[in-house]
């Protein structure tokens, strides 16, 4: 009886020091967890109820259609060609910028004098915008005052109808974005390198292991966690493009640069399609979350083995 | 023997530097050609071939620039933006971050992985209800509506909390015992403590403020409160016979980030090494 009470006691004790270390907290989360509130969860929420209905022009809720955006989605020409051009994009840039970080946070790890300069160079983009990016490229592009066209002629190359041909576009997309990813993947994949120890090059040196050997057999084996998140965090960016297209070529010619969000930002602002258009988000929320799911678990996988 | 192994290393050196200058010039080619162009005169721009190197220094088309489209306003609004969102979220980020590092309570790992999955949800598959929402409190053309969705930041917030946690545990058991209240440690200790990191946080805010481009596109539509990086592409719509003054407007809008890339490099680095999930 007497040990019941003392358990009794105890408990409400406990759970009076819950309610005490809780009140405490919840002011210092509350600020984030509203805002994520008003501005992440409900719209998630909103959105997929939104995928379901029909709309009217100011994007009122009128007429439920159940999963009729999912399925225009997946046998419409125009989303599935969108889904394609994405891809496409991804194929285009990613492995680019992957390679080309790789090229140039390598350069840029060697112990030669000057190189500091060289790695503030090779880093300069992670400060340019996705759309002063596009202009400046919009420029080089051009078929007569842009530079592009005319170093080319120096090697003998015809010009490039590089933003109106439908097989140029999505390069002359991807181009800009492949400058700036190069920029981010060079600091990232340099921090990763600079973060190994000099004892294992030494002793590299001292079993007579060459430039190429070192890197081969030390560098890059240790550079991979930080090439993983490069190559997810790079692949995101690119299903998530948008400033690029929106500016370089608003999706033309014929739908051929018409990648997911374009086509996202088309069918709600310019259509008023708010349903068709947050069935479509949905979508693209589903891959990236995929993508997310595969990071974390082969991160995990990376963890439990060191 | 040994000569040649000096040689040979100066030939090294010297192919070394050949290709870390072949990759500095790739680099910068684009923005050193859009400076260059941007202080050509109308006819030099025009006649063939393009110019590779500064030929002419027309100061007059940062002035056209400047008075053909409102880029100071623009500049203000984007600075006004970058800076609301960047002192909020170092306010916001700085209180949840305390509350995951020092206090215990129940379902904390529940809100941690609350705060992780915001990481996780990519901005456009929100972005339609929150347009109708900001629509429909008409906050659009407002600073508000630019602020507000990105006032808290999970990023932020565990970059804060590591920072917070490297810091041992005795000085705020000591605090207590001395009785300094929660917000007092925070705000008089913490803080000032965590400067490296804040410091980390508000660089990269800013920047990722400034350099928005989808959702200051959806919620402004009075050129009064269009932001740098909308502002720039209309000016290239309007202006599409004038690339000179375009460019000009373009390396303008582009000037504060590079100032910001020089000055705080290393904070700019650490933020994005970090962890640039939401890229």
């Amino acid at each position: 009886m007497e040990k019941e009470l003392t358990l009794q006691k105890n408990t409400t004790k406990q759970l009076w020091r819950d309610v005490k270390n809780w009140l405490q907290a919840i002011p210092f989360l509350a600020p984030s967890i509203i805002i994520f509130a008003i501005f992440v969860f409900i719209p998630l929420i909103r959105s997929i109820v939104l995928s379901l209905y029909g709309t009217n022009p100011i994007g009122q809720m009128t007429n439920f259609v159940g999963f009729k955006y999912y399925v225009r989605f997946f046998t419409s020409d125009t989303f599935l060609n969108s889904l394609s051009v994405t891809l496409k994009f991804v194929l285009l840039t990613v492995p680019a910028v992957i390679i080309a970080g790789l090229i140039l946070s390598t350069l840029a790890n060697i112990n030669i004098r000057g190189n500091s300069i060289f790695r503030l160079l090779f880093s300069l983009t992670i400060s340019i915008s996705g759309a002063t990016a596009a202009l400046l490229f919009m420029f080089l592009y051009h078929p007569i005052l842009g530079q592009f066209n005319y170093l080319l002629s120096l090697i003998g190359i015809p010009p490039i109808p590089w933003l109106i041909d439908v097989k140029w576009a999505l390069i002359a997309v991807a181009i800009p974005r492949i400058w700036l990813g190069t920029g981010f993947a060079t600091v990232l994949l340099l921090a990763g390198m600079q973060g190994i120890s000099e004892e294992y090059y030494e002793a590299a040196k001292i079993d007579g292991a060459g430039f190429w050997q070192s890197w081969r057999h030390i560098t890059f084996p240790l550079i991979t966690p930080s090439l993983f998140f490069l190559l997810v965090v790079t692949t995101l960016g690119a299903f998530q493009t948008f400033t690029e297209v929106n500016v370089l070529t608003g999706g033309g010619p014929v739908n051929s640069t018409d990648v997911i969000v374009q086509e996202i930002f088309r069918s709600f602002y310019f259509n008023g399609q708010y349903g068709l258009a947050s069935a479509e988000a949905l979508i693209l929320f589903v891959i990236i979350l995929a993508l997310t799911v595969i990071q974390f678990t082969v991160l995990e996988k990376r963890v439990n083995y060191e | 023997m040994i000569q040649s192994t000096r040689s040979f290393k100066i030939i090294g050196n010297l192919f070394l530097y050949l290709l870390l200058i072949i990759g500095a010039i790739v680099m910068i080619f684009p923005l050193y050609t859009g400076i260059v162009t941007s202080f050509l005169g109308p006819d030099t721009i025009s006649s063939y071939p393009p110019k590779l190197f500064p030929v002419e220094f027309r100061w007059q088309n940062y002035i056209d620039a400047m008075n053909q489209a409102p880029l100071l306003r623009f500049i203000l609004n984007s600075f006004i933006q970058s800076g609301g969102v960047m002192i909020l979220q170092l306010i916001t980020a700085s209180l949840a971050a305390f509350a995951f590092a020092y206090k215990p309570f129940k379902g904390k790992n529940l809100i941690f992985i609350l705060f992780l999955s915001t990481m996780m949800i990519p901005w456009e598959s929100t972005i339609i209800p929150n347009y109708l929402f900001i629509q429909k409190i008409g906050w659009d053309d407002t600073y508000m509506g630019l602020i507000a969705p990105f006032i808290a930041t999970a990023f932020g917030t565990f970059l804060l909390r590591q920072f917070f946690m490297s810091i041992p545990k005795d000085l705020y058991d000591a605090a207590k015992i001395d009785g300094c209240s929660d917000v007092r440690f925070l705000v008089n200790i913490l803080i000032p403590l965590a400067r490296p990191a804040l410091g980390t946080l508000a660089v990269y805010s800013f920047l990722q403020t400034y350099n928005q481009y989808l959702w200051p596109l959806l919620i402004t539509n009075n050129t009064n409160m269009r932001t740098v990086q909308i502002g720039i592409t209309m000016l290239q719509v309007f202006e599409r016979e004038q690339w000179q003054v375009v460019l000009a407007g373009v390396v303008t809008v582009m000037l504060p980030t590079l100032i910001l890339f020089f000055v705080a490099n290393r904070q700019l680095i650490r933020g994005l090494t970090a962890g640039a999930i939401k890229g």
